[in-house]
């Protein structure tokens, strides 16, 4: 695998999973794993596996719910969907992660002079 | 919210994991083959298209396991498989197994059922509601017996009138003797046991009744129709449970008494308060009949009210105490009790006395727990020895050394658990059977059960036990070498022999406690054979007691004489017949056996000799029959009481050794000598000693003796007359002829118990032979498993070392060269153990010195023979692989590995 590739930071795999479904509706795993690749434009180090960890854990949680159903080309997969608990979950983490966006951004584009004008 | 959900349902993933590993299957399956599909539409074979689908999975086996990870708890899957591996390996090793489980089951079978013990007699409260309200009232102890622990009437009255510490304050008679009772149901009348109590007892201690009622005031009113309590056990025994009793009336000592209710099982009046002795029914006293005049007959027992503590109660009762009379008609005697009523917690007066034997008998166990770990340990190394390679293994295979702990740790933990279910039961049975040794003189002891205090104790012990004998083996596997480990496939490595130097260890510890455990049984065993050499100033062999019913009232009789005269009348026929039987030496009747019950009746003093003011205690009274000294088998100086000492003769006593020597310090008598000398009796008639008797122990067997006053039956009013029998046959034997004699004279008799002397005083040790017992049965097992750890030691020591004993022999050392080191080596670890053990010993045998009789805590012959025992024990379990590596033979020993 490139080196270049983003390891993921703990938790944002959840993230990523419950706005993926949001946006795209009812989804099977490999459907999930594909679209996350393809929209980090294949940045993001994903082993697409571990994507079942995390959907047991957002399924425990109550935020998701499954379904097996068939797939257009007629095969037996399992269909998550977002739960209306977990829309107001991935509300609530989206704000967070703004947050944290500006911060982050805020201190790596600090310069000297910044100190000065908050002085 | 969410993440409570998330709990449960990780729960029950764990527990329905094979569904959903089903689905999880489905899933990937699913996953892949889309893979599949997406990167053949890409224009790849089907083999690379399956290639690059695993590679974008990230490994099927990982993805199940993070999955897993996610869904239940990682810990207890590893501790299921944990559990499964233990137990298979278990199974496959049987010997091992059994020996294990075995010795952890004695020991904390031991530990559990000593437990129950203390926690019955020293740990649990009382079996009545808010017991820790309850006092027992009595003076410090003193010399002269349960005369000088009760009150009169008139001082209980005043007492509780005067205190206001107490919710109320009751009491009992305390002078009841056994088979007090004859029910008479038509036939031969039934002997049985009945103590008098206050009305308010019952109230006081909080016991209802399981059926009618308990005493009111009216019950025990002068005139009153007499009533009865029965006892659970009398109750079911004597009337079949009749669930219609209450309300029956029944011929009780004559008088037709009706039952009033029924107490509870859980009410065992003998248990708390007179031990080894069972009582059948409760009658109320009556304070204001009789009993007023009789002196002091009252133990006290009060329930403080709530909040008021032991010091406050103490405080008030020697306020209290100087107002107290001994009979109000007397003003005189007002203040007798100053300094003599003090309240303490009614559960130190039971079992204050045990505290200390039930802590050593404690530590026993608790020893013997240690030298159990201590063997399975070795046990643990030793297979764990074998087993080096397998863990070597796993280390390889990426195993961590905590994983390899916690699997060790999981074998301790099964092993230990399994011991404690075994140790459990058999502390179960242990139990129940010491709650049915009715003739141990140990309070509470048929309220001993297993409780959830017990099973606690048991999961604590299990799991102390476990993490003792599972750290050392735990530790020494997994820190183990790899290399080194897979490399040492023989004998002479250096990790072997450090492996040797922490088994010796182990066994110089198990050798050092079993040789504490020996001293202590030790000691005791020869106390105890020092309390059945005590010469009791009584032959207990060969003499029996039974308690003769007679009549001996006579209407109008003022001042006694005339129901003494015809006492007397009464028992010169019964006693010529009785002597007349064939086989009988002796037979003479005394109101209170020794090592029972006893009472005081005042200080009489030499004639003419003023009386110093500080002796508070007279001697015990015992009211007797002409032949009754040499019935007993006690020794007379002076002469026996005869039939012609009558009420207008002259008054004549006996007085034992010790007495007549406090008395002729007083008194310039000729020589000193009592016999013959005339006593003051305080306003009563004067005193003639006729005779001066030997010491008899009159309380217990391991104190001393007190002063003892007796007074013939013709002179003196007895409480009883138990006619004691000597025979040179089995007492046994005389059973029938006697009692057939008594009921010839007079139909009344009840066939009451012929009891051999020699049962009062194995009651009066049964105490001290119980502790006793149990010390030296666990100092037994702590010598087999001290044996068996050595022999486990030796033996694989002398396997690792085949080969070299074979080149050894192959250059010429002899058989007995070969046996004589390893009888050496084994005979050094014996003697390392025993100097420690000896000084522990020797450190710690202050704790045990209360426990001894006539014996020094630093006993020489005690301390020498058991270290020599168990030097020969170790010798016996040294030699036997000795002998066997002295038979190796030198060409297979060299062929082998």
């Amino acid at each position: 695998m490139s080196p270049e590739k983003l390891d993921l930071l703990q938790g944002t795999l959840d993230l990523m999973v419950l706005q993926t479904l949001t946006v795209m509706g009812s989804m099977h795993g490999y459907g999930i794993a594909r679209r996350i690749e393809q929209v980090s434009a294949d940045e993001v180090l994903l082993n697409q596996g571990t994507i079942y960890a995390s959907l047991v854990r957002l399924e425990q949680r109550g935020w998701i719910s499954s379904h097996w159903g068939t797939s257009d080309n007629n095969r037996k997969a399992k269909y998550y969907s977002i739960t209306a608990a977990g829309k107001r979950q991935l509300a609530a983490d989206a704000r967070y992660w703004e947050r944290l966006k500006d911060v982050m951004e805020r201190v790596l584009t600090m310069d000297k002079s910044a100190e000065g004008a908050d002085a | 919210m969410s993440e409570t959900l998330r709990l449960a349902k990780r729960l029950w993933a764990f527990i329905r994991r094979r569904p959903l590993d089903d689905d999880l299957e489905d899933e990937l399956a699913a996953h892949l083959q889309f893979a599949i599909d997406d990167n053949m539409a890409r224009g790849m074979s089907p083999t690379e298209a399956r290639r690059m689908a695993l590679i974008s999975i990230g490994g099927m086996d990982q993805a199940r396991y993070k999955h897993r990870e996610a869904r239940g708890f990682m810990t207890l899957d590893i501790f299921k498989q944990d559990l499964k591996y233990t137990l298979r390996s278990l199974w496959h090793d049987p010997s091992f197994t059994v020996v294990a489980v075995l010795i952890l089951a004695l020991a904390i079978g031991a530990n559990i059922a000593v437990f129950s013990v203390v926690n019955t007699l020293l740990l649990r409260p009382l079996p009545f509601p808010n017991a820790h309200e309850l006092v027992w009232i009595a003076p410090p102890p003193t010399k002269c017996g349960m005369s000088c622990a009760t009150y009169s009437t008139d001082a209980y009255d005043e007492f509780r009138a005067g205190s206001r510490s107490y919710q109320d304050v009751t009491g009992y008679f305390a002078f009841s003797g056994a088979d007090n009772l004859s029910l008479n149901l038509g036939g031969a009348p039934i002997p049985a046991t009945s103590i008098d109590v206050i009305q308010n007892f019952f109230q006081v201690l909080g016991v209802h009744a399981q059926m009618g009622r308990v005493f009111t005031p009216e019950d025990a009113r002068n005139g009153a129709a007499p009533v009865v309590l029965l006892t659970n056990a009398w109750w079911k025994r004597q009337f079949n449970a009749d669930p219609g009793i209450v309300g029956k009336a029944f011929d009780m000592n004559g008088q037709q008494t009706t039952v009033i209710g029924v107490l509870p099982a859980s009410f065992d009046f003998g248990a708390v308060f007179a031990p080894g002795t069972k009582v059948d029914a409760i009658t109320p006293l009556n304070l204001y009949g009789p009993p007023r005049d009789w002196g002091n007959i009252i133990t006290m027992i009060g329930r403080l009210k709530p909040g008021v503590t032991m010091g406050r109660a103490v405080d008030e009762a020697a306020r209290v105490a100087p107002a107290m009379c001994w009979n109000n008609k007397h003003p005189e005697t007002c203040g007798d009790y100053k300094g003599g009523v003090v309240p303490v917690p009614l559960k130190d007066y039971i079992g204050g006395k045990l505290r200390r034997s039930l802590i050593v008998l404690w530590s026993a166990v608790g020893a013997i727990l240690l030298i159990a770990c201590v063997n399975l340990s070795n046990l643990l190394l030793a297979r764990g020895a074998a087993r080096a390679k397998e863990f070597a293994m796993r280390g390889a295979l990426g195993a961590s050394r905590g994983r390899i702990v916690r699997q060790l740790l999981t074998e301790s933990l099964v092993l230990s658990g399994m011991g404690a279910m075994f140790g459990f039961m058999l502390a179960a049975v242990l139990v129940q059977w010491l709650a049915h040794q009715g003739a141990i003189a140990l309070p509470l002891l048929s309220t001993l059960h297993m409780d959830g205090a017990a099973l606690g104790w048991t999961v604590l012990i299990s799991i102390f036990s476990a993490t003792i004998f599972g750290i050392v083996p735990g530790l020494r596997m997994a820190g183990g070498n790899v290399y080194e480990s897979l490399k040492d496939a023989g004998p002479g490595a250096t990790a072997s022999r450090k492996h040797e130097r922490i088994r010796s260890v182990l066994v110089v510890s198990e050798v050092a406690l079993a040789c504490m455990l020996l001293v202590g049984a030790g000691l005791l065993l020869r106390s105890f054979m020092n309390v059945l050499n005590v010469d009791l100033g009584f032959e207990p062999d060969h003499a029996a007691a039974i308690k003769v019913s007679y009549d001996d009232s006579v209407p109008n009789d003022k001042d006694g004489n005339l129901s003494a005269q015809k006492r007397g009348v009464i028992f010169q026929q019964i006693l010529s017949r009785v002597s007349a039987l064939p086989g009988v030496e002796a037979a003479g009747t005394v109101d209170y056996l020794p090592l029972g019950q006893n009472r005081a009746w005042g200080l009489p003093f030499p004639k003419g000799v003023k009386r110093p003011k500080n002796i508070d205690s007279g001697p015990l009274v015992y009211v007797i029959s002409p032949g009754y000294m040499r019935a007993m088998g006690t020794a007379i100086r002076g002469r026996d009481f005869g039939w012609s000492d009558l009420p207008n003769t002259e008054q004549v006593i006996m007085i034992n050794r010790s007495f007549a020597k406090f008395l002729a310090g007083f008194a310039k008598w000729p020589g000193g000598d009592a016999v013959g000398q005339v006593l003051a009796n305080g306003g009563g008639r004067d005193l003639h000693v006729v005779g001066v008797v030997d010491d008899v122990h009159e309380e217990n067997v391991d104190g001393d003796a007190g002063w003892q006053i007796y007074y013939p039956f013709t002179q003196a009013s007895p409480s009883a007359a138990e006619l004691v029998v000597r025979t040179r046959m089995n007492p046994a034997s005389l059973a029938g002829p006697v009692l057939a004699t008594l009921r010839e004279m007079n139909p009344k008799q009840p066939a009451a118990e012929f009891k051999p002397i020699r049962l009062l005083v194995n009651h009066a040790v049964s105490g001290r032979q119980f502790f006793m017992l149990l010390v030296v049965s666990f100092a037994g097992l702590g010598l087999l498993l001290a044996a068996l750890g050595i022999y486990g030691v030796i033996s694989y020591s002398v396997t690792r070392q085949t080969q070299e004993i074979g080149i050894r022999m192959a250059l010429g050392a002899s058989a007995a060269h070969v046996r004589g080191r390893i009888l050496t080596s084994t005979l050094r670890l014996a003697l390392i153990g025993i100097v420690i053990g000896v000084g522990a010993s020797l450190a710690g045998a202050k704790l045990i010195a209360a426990l001894l009789f006539g014996t020094s805590p630093w006993d020489l012959a005690t301390y020498g023979s058991m270290a020599l025992l168990l030097l020969m024990i170790a010798a016996l379990s040294g030699y036997i692989p000795a002998f066997r590596a002295s038979r190796i033979n030198p060409t297979v020993a060299l062929r082998t590995n």
